[in-house]
């Protein structure tokens, strides 16, 4: 036993020294990435009605992204970990000024307008959050203790409702997904989660009845027969539905999207822009998306598995399944199978927040996949 | 190393079986639901439903307009065209409140006005805001990127000639089609036939791409009229200045064409700009020269002559004694104005001696008479195909009272439109030939049937001739350079009650020149001059002098006057004769 250690650390010290000096990548992730990437250029031009302005600016989001994750996958995790919860809190205070202060849009306070782009802090709390609950958490038993449940799920709360409040239902429920996740890859005990979740059922009657404003209502309502309003509420389901329906297997091909060309569908370039590339590239088109974001989130899954550290373990496995809620969300929104929420389509739909949150996250996920075995005290 | 593990393991297995299942699941809904949208067909809302519903909110036939065909004159001159603009058309239902403000400033109406016309019609989804706008106006607006506003390119008529030929042209209605004078007649004609065309529209309905032609929009035919727009305008002129001088109600001049039959020209007053429809006023729409009848009075004069000679009871050196000056028949006492003793056939028609008719008159069978009136086409239908063409009336009597048949025969009892006295006096000009009347340019042969013998004729015209004389009724008819034929009529206008208004006339004069070889007959008729002078002689006489004199010149016409005998009309001294 001491032996083989000895042999390992004779092994393994020239490597370690090797990867502190070297460049950290991960190539299967980066060409998954670069593919998604240019899915989402290509359906946005053609959303954007071939807008460069917009396609210009996905663009510069895009590299700009892609050039923080590269700085942040230096960092070493531990690092990361360390300094997650001043990260947290500041997301946390932005998020309290644009409650407080933000620009109004829509109906909804969920901006802080800066010069380049509008920062969303509730977008970048789905990174932040991650952060801080696995570095909490992954240093507490498992699984982890009432206490320490109930500090998770106040860390939890406090955005959640904040973001409820602006009234932004759709990201305040991917936020509190997230933050779940953790709780659950964490190893919360089975009376909690089923306790948790007949609380949530119950508590459902009363949301119907107290908290759902009178326009989430209709949404959710809309879901269900989007043909009885398709002038009003259903306008955005029934169009987006006629969208991904009339392009049929192969698709009507690039650019030549009805539906989407000529403003039918609304939000196609944003939360909308997969019924753009279903109506040009068809169901084929879909399943090859499809395809590269299951093998992108496989990749993430298997960097949690692997990783050498609980918060490892814990962020990369939570952010995975964050940014496979958004996918699941934003298509089953398109498709008409969930209520309509605003939940962007990672790396395609068009958005600053959106991409800065995942190429951050991505970062952290780099330096844990390239992170040293721990050497424990 | 040993900790690890154990967290490893720690980790229960239920929990990634549960969280492969949810990975797995979710996104299988997902492609099973996209999968039910793209490739299940034959279904509600399978992917032939939804190709179909993404077709028909993009793909639309739309109506391609078509243009009316013009109305030309004799030489090609433009009296009715369509020339395209571009209507503005609003849907209520789209167009924001927060847009009247700019909206209304752009269509220059009040705020207020256009609030109310869009809340009165919030239920439509279509509403005229702007008609009639050039390109560039239209395109003014719609630059505003207001929502709800489209445009629609529609054809406006324009009348070259405006009230000129107002009534003989007609107008359309706001959705081009005739609504009167030959606009009406020739509707079928002219009316451009609409096409369609299949294009993509985006959700502001504007045209993204056009995709096929349905069926091409198909021009309509343009309409030739016989109509010479100078002489037109002559006339026109004319009767406008004549009108206006004798403070007459209205009146009309018929210009027609000898030898072809052809109508050159029908003017009428009062008249009204077709172009501006906003005055419109109802009375100023007929084409009187066409719809009105009046008793054609003195002008049938000729026709009683003809008769007159034709029953071989009289020849034109016939004396008829017309002393004391008046005749009593039954009830009814006939005068002339002075005693002219012993006349001949000439002079009873230049005195236009009511006496001397009647005598002649009462010594004719009554059916013959008429049927001489009949022959040169009173109480006829001339087929000119207006909207509204009178026939006129020529009674028949199984027995002839002597007072119907002596009124009968100086022009009273019967009535007829100025177009079908032209025609009458044409047949006298055309030696005894009657020709069809024709409205249009290449109408095809003419129908010409021959109703006296030509030297009746001549007889006539010679004598009507010496009515256009120095010592004649109808010398202000006179033009220089050119024998005249004609007649005077002045009229007792017929009460509303019944009988005749003692102090409302109508004032005509119907003739034709060159008399020697004629080539235009023109009737004129003044509806009610009350500015003292009401004679035909004094009234309609020059103003048909001058009109005939100007298209004489206009279809250059050799003079056929030998001894120049210069008469200036404006120095004619006025005499109070009865025509």
């Amino acid at each position: 036993m001491q032996n083989s250690d000895f042999v390992r650390s004779l092994r393994d010290a020239p490597n370690e020294k090797k990867r502190k000096t070297s460049f950290k990548f991960d190539l299967v992730l980066i060409l998954l990435l670069l593919a998604l990437s240019s899915i989402g250029v290509t359906t946005l031009f053609s959303a954007t009605g071939e807008n460069f302005n917009y396609v210009n600016r996905h663009i510069f989001f895009l590299g700009t992204g892609f050039l923080l994750m590269f700085i942040i996958s230096q960092i070493p995790a531990r690092s990361i970990e360390l300094w997650s919860p001043y990260f947290f809190g500041i997301t946390l205070i932005l998020l309290l000024l644009v409650t407080l202060f933000g620009t109004d849009a829509k109906g909804a306070q969920r901006w802080l307008d800066l010069v380049f782009f509008r920062l969303q802090p509730s977008e970048i709390l789905k990174v932040s959050l991650p952060l801080v609950l696995a570095a909490y958490l992954g240093r507490r038993a498992v699984p982890p203790k009432l206490k320490h449940v109930l500090w998770s799920s106040t860390i939890i709360m406090v955005p959640t409702t904040l973001i409820a409040l602006q009234p932004d239902l759709g990201t305040s429920i991917l936020v509190f997904a997230t933050g779940a996740a953790i709780l659950f890859l964490a190893g919360l005990r089975k009376r909690y989660i089923f306790g948790s979740g007949l609380i949530a059922l119950s508590a459902v009657p009363l949301m119907w009845l107290f908290v759902l404003r009178d326009y989430q209502k209709q949404r959710i309502l809309t879901l269900i027969s989007p043909e009885t309003d398709t002038l009003g509420a259903g306008w955005n389901i029934v169009q987006s539905k006629t969208a991904i329906g009339s392009g049929g297997f192969y698709g009507k091909g690039w650019l030549n999207g009805t539906q989407s060309q000529l403003d039918f569908l609304p939000e196609s370039h944003t939360d909308f822009i997969i019924a753009v590339l279903a109506e040009e590239f068809g169901l084929l088109g879909v399943s090859i998306t499809l395809l590269l974001y299951g093998l992108f989130l496989a990749r993430c899954f298997f960097v949690s598995i692997s990783a050498k550290s609980q918060f490892g373990r814990l962020f990369c496995g939570s952010f995975a399944l964050m940014i496979f809620l958004h996918i699941f969300v934003n298509l089953g929104m398109v498709s008409g199978i969930l209520p309509v929420v605003g939940a962007p389509l990672p790396l395609v739909s068009f958005g600053a927040n959106s991409a800065l949150t995942i190429f951050i996250g991505l970062g952290v996920l780099i330096s844990i996949a390239n992170e040293p075995r721990r050497i424990r005290s | 190393m040993a900790a690890n593990k154990a967290k490893r393991t720690s980790a229960p297995g239920w929990r990634y079986i549960l969280l492969s299942l949810v990975l797995v699941s979710l996104p299988i809904s997902i492609i099973v639901k996209v999968a039910y949208l793209q490739i299940l067909p034959n279904h509600e809302f399978g992917v032939d439903f939804l190709k179909h519903q993404g077709e028909i909110r993009s793909v639309r036939n739309i109506e391609i307009p078509a243009p009316r065909g013009a109305i030309l004159d004799r030489y090609g001159k433009p009296l009715a065209i369509s020339t395209p603009v571009i209507d503005i058309v609003g849907n209520p239902q789209k167009i924001k409140s927060a847009d009247y403000r700019r909206l209304s400033k752009a269509l220059n109406i009040s705020e207020k006005e256009l609030q109310d016309r869009l809340t009165l019609y919030k239920e439509k989804s279509f509403i005229y805001l702007a008609r009639h706008l050039s390109d560039a106006d239209a395109e003014a607006i719609l630059d505003l990127e207001v929502e709800g506003l489209y445009r629609e390119t529609q054809y406006k008529r324009y009348y070259p000639a405006g009230e000129v030929t107002a009534q003989l042209i007609g107008i359309t209605d706001y959705q081009d089609a005739g609504q009167e004078g030959l606009e009406l007649a020739f509707n079928a004609w002219l009316k451009g036939e609409r096409g369609t065309r299949k294009v993509v529209q985006d959700v502001k309905s504007r045209v993204i791409n056009n995709l096929s032609l349905v069926k091409p929009s198909k021009p309509g035919n343009d309409l030739e009229l016989s109509i010479d727009l100078r002489i037109q305008y002559a006339a026109y002129t004319e009767l406008k200045k004549a009108v206006k001088q004798h403070k007459a109600q209205g009146g009309s001049i018929v210009i027609l064409d000898v030898l072809t039959g052809e109508i050159l020209a029908m003017a009428n007053q009062p008249s009204f700009n077709p172009n501006n429809r906003e005055s419109l006023n109802q009375m100023a729409l007929r084409n009187r020269a066409i719809t009105d009848l009046i008793e054609p009075g003195s002008t049938v004069k000729p026709f009683t002559m003809l008769a007159a000679l034709e029953s071989g009871q009289y020849q034109l050196e016939s004396l008829i004694d017309t002393s004391p000056g008046y005749l009593k028949v039954e009830y009814k006492t006939f005068v002339d104005p002075v005693n002219y003793g012993e006349l001949d056939l000439r002079g009873v028609l230049s005195k236009s001696s009511q006496v001397g008719t009647t005598k002649i008159a009462l010594n004719l069978d009554a059916h013959e008479m008429r049927d001489v009136f009949s022959r040169v086409g009173f109480g006829e239908y001339l087929g000119s195909g207006f909207p509204g063409e009178s026939m006129g009336m020529l009674p028949s009597y199984r027995d002839w009272h002597p007072v119907t048949q002596a009124t009968f025969a100086f022009g009273y009892g019967l009535s007829a439109s100025p177009l079908q006295l032209a025609r009458a006096y044409g047949v006298l000009a055309n030696n005894g030939l009657k020709k069809d009347i024709k409205l249009l340019l290449d109408e095809g042969e003419t129908n010409v049937s021959r109703v006296f013998s030509s030297d009746l004729s001549k007889t006539v015209n010679n004598m009507l001739e010496s009515v256009v004389s120095e010592s004649g009724t109808g010398k202000n008819a006179m033009i220089p350079h050119y024998r005249v034929a004609g007649k005077t009529a002045t009229l007792h206008k017929v009460k509303a009650g019944g009988g005749y208004d003692e102090n409302k006339y109508v004032s005509a004069f119907a003739g034709f020149s060159p008399a020697s070889n004629p080539r235009v007959v023109t009737v004129v008729i003044i509806d009610e001059p009350s500015e003292g002078k009401y004679f035909g002689g004094l009234v309609a006489a020059p103003i048909f002098s001058k009109v005939t004199e100007r298209a004489l010149q206009l279809l250059r016409i050799s003079p056929d006057k030998q001894s120049s005998s210069w008469v200036n009309h404006e120095n004619l001294e006025e005499q109070g004769k009865s025509s």
